[in-house]
């Protein structure tokens, strides 16, 4: 990253952020597992199982979350779902407790997905008011907790809570999931702010979820340092969602290679006066130490 | 994963070149950003380029500072209750080869004595500074002198040799607030150069301190180089900030303070390797400040009054007024062995006039000791 700002004559300057390599081989790492993309796409939503299909291979997603509400798990064999996803090669299909409002409920959920996918990884989700769809912060963590105990690979869905985020890291979530805006809004980085404080603080990826209405916004999350992106409505209800799902792809890419390359600043120029008498105290500085070494 | 092992994944050169070879016209991005900047983008406020917008960063670091801290300074005063060391600093005035010295270990009654005198100067936050030595300085004369100075101040530090985590939890029960302890320098090389002998040798130890007393619950920590040991004052710092980074994501509760004394001369000890100049130090403590608006920075006596006066308003958050660094030298007059020559003699009352002056309000007492 620091290469732009470096003299090409000396020997090329190296640490560990400026030896990333392009951004196409800059894998995300959770829990020990290397994810490829830095776009992850929720399955709801979408009005034909073929183009949800089409979306996610124009994503190149290679992680996609389901509700487990949304699938026939007694019968595996007679869901109408999973044949369009199960045959995605490295494809992790992580199951979301969607409709538990409590942390009971969502460790029950959780269970049942995990002997349906036949892995550990839960989108831990508990919203308990059904019209906003607020994550109840409290019973998340109660749930984050046991189910880490239990060996699931916990990534939570919450508020843009920086000390939240870093209660659920030290219980040991590989990932949080704050929202950018309340789900299915469009808005954008309503709460960016306080995204901000998250990525700086935390130790465990980043993944901005919900809210991400346009791929400016997630080219934007990106910009500012998130590790990833989950998006479904701005994607599922787009005019063309595989277009869509291209489209975010992109915005992706662009926003984490520009995170690398080091945004430019903005912002209003420096006032003249003040700067002029500090410019005056330290040439006196000079002087005596010019003095001195005479 | 300690902090040592992320160190180790770094080469000193490689750092070092990367800040030399900055490019000017980085400097005035760097300087646009909404603070915190980046580890990145604080190599380029350390490095050579940025010395011609040197103006331009001391007022954003002055802007920064006001708005997160307002027109505050905080005051507080060290105690030494001890001179005696074991160890073998060459640029230390406590080495154990100083022999020309006066080694003095304050009792209980002469701490309370000190602690009257202190009182009495008004000081609410005090710090404890020894030297190493574990035959009179050890876990439990360090418990009775906090028993003792915790009747007198709300607020009591300690700066003392690296202790293990179960020492910090016992003296974080007897209301110990902060611990402070110097790396002195980030390079392992130059560490052995200069610490000949004793327990201070042991560079894993030391920088490891912070992560064992975050695990003990100590609620704050200062951090510190000793500026003038290498000749690469930009590059050490920069492990110094790679630190704080470390910590803050690892023990997110924690405060931190940081401080850049410059090395001055002890009693007939090593010259420095390199004099950082006023203007070196200035643009140290500014890009600081645009790389963390929330540290502490904490200011000595060991700089002269014009230029306190002047970090007074650049960065600075807490310093020290009307310091001694010998034992017993508040009430006792002792006339033991300093630490190091203190180059602002001036009272706590002249440091508030002249803050006052500045528009800047003296803070006494910033903590209630009810809640340790």
């Amino acid at each position: 990253m620091s290469n732009r700002h470096t003299n090409p004559d000396q020997t090329p300057a190296v640490t560990p952020q400026a030896t990333l390599p392009a951004t196409e081989e800059d894998p995300l790492i959770i829990g020990g597992r290397r994810f490829r993309s830095r776009l992850w796409i929720g399955t709801g939503k979408f009005g034909d199982h073929q183009i949800m299909r089409e979306a996610i291979l124009a994503a190149e997603a290679d992680v996609v979350t389901i509700a487990l509400r949304r699938l026939e798990h007694t019968d595996v064999a007679r869901d109408p779902f999973l044949p369009y996803l199960q045959d995605i090669p490295d494809l992790l299909i992580v199951p979301n407790t969607s409709g538990a409002q409590t942390a009971e409920e969502a460790i029950l959920l959780a269970e049942l997905g995990a002997a349906l996918v036949g892995h550990q990884w839960v989108k831990l989700e508990i919203h308990p008011n059904p019209r906003n769809l607020m994550p109840d912060p409290i019973e998340t963590l109660k749930a984050a907790e046991q189910l880490v105990k239990k060996g699931f690979q916990v990534l939570p869905y919450v508020h843009a809570d920086p000390v939240l985020c870093k209660r659920l890291e030290e219980i040991g979530c590989p990932a949080v999931m704050p929202l950018a805006a309340p789900i299915g809004t469009n808005r954008g980085l309503e709460l960016r702010y306080l995204l901000e404080f998250i990525i700086q603080e935390s130790r465990v990826p980043v993944i901005i979820d919900a809210g991400l209405g346009a791929p400016s916004h997630a080219a934007q999350a990106m910009e500012m340092g998130a590790d990833a992106v989950l998006v479904n409505t701005a994607i599922a209800t787009a005019g063309d969602p595989v277009q869509m799902a291209r489209a975010f792809r992109e915005a992706v890419l662009a926003g984490r290679r520009a995170w690398h390359a080091g945004l430019p600043a903005s912002g209003p120029p420096s006032p003249t006066s003040p700067i002029e008498e500090i410019r005056a105290f330290l040439s006196t500085l000079e002087e005596e130490a010019n003095q001195e070494a005479h | 994963m300690s902090f040592l092992s992320v160190l180790n994944q770094y080469a000193w050169e490689e750092i070092h070149r990367e800040i030399q070879s900055v490019y000017p016209w980085a400097v005035p991005r760097v300087l646009r950003k909404d603070p915190p900047i980046s580890l990145q983008d604080l190599k380029v406020l350390l490095s050579p380029a940025c010395r011609p917008y040197l103006p331009e960063l001391v007022y954003r670091s002055q802007q920064i500072t006001r708005q997160r801290f307002g027109d505050t300074i905080h005051l507080f005063i060290p105690i030494y209750l001890s001179n005696e060391c074991h160890n073998i600093c060459t640029y230390c005035g406590f080495s154990l080869t100083n022999r020309s010295i006066r080694r003095i270990t304050l009792t209980p009654k002469q701490i309370e004595a000190e602690a009257r005198a202190v009182r009495q100067m008004g000081f609410e936050h005090v710090l404890i500074v020894t030297g190493e030595a574990w035959t009179v300085v050890h876990p439990e004369y360090l418990r009775q002198a906090l028993r003792i100075l915790k009747k007198y101040f709300v607020h009591v530090s300690v700066e003392v040799q690296p202790l293990q985590e179960e020492h910090y939890r016992m003296l974080r029960s007897e209301g110990l607030h902060a611990v402070v302890l110097y790396q002195e320098t980030y390079s392992q090389e130059v560490y052995r150069q200069y610490h000949l002998k004793g327990r201070k040798r042991n560079f894993a130890f030391r920088i490891e301190t912070p992560e064992r007393a975050g695990r003990a619950g100590i609620r704050k920590f200062g951090l510190g180089i000793l500026l003038g040991l290498t000749e690469e004052w930009q590059t050490d710092s920069w492990f110094l900030a790679l630190h704080l980074d470390y910590l803050r994501r690892h023990f997110w509760r924690m405060f931190f303070s940081v401080a850049f004394p410059r090395l001055r001369p002890a009693e007939g000890f090593a010259t420095p390797a390199k004099v950082v100049s006023d203007l070196e130090y200035v643009q140290l403590l500014s890009a600081f400040r645009l790389f963390d608006p929330d540290l502490e920075i904490v200011l000595s006596t060991r700089e002269r009054p014009q230029f306190r006066d002047f970090l007074f308003t650049v960065g600075v958050t807490t310093i020290s007024a009307g310091s001694r660094t010998e034992p017993g030298a508040y009430a006792l007059h002792t006339h033991a062995l300093r630490q190091f020559e203190i180059a602002d003699n001036r009272s706590p009352q002249e440091i508030i006039r002249v803050l006052q002056q500045k528009n800047l309000q003296p803070v006494w007492k910033d903590w209630e000791p009810a809640l340790v």
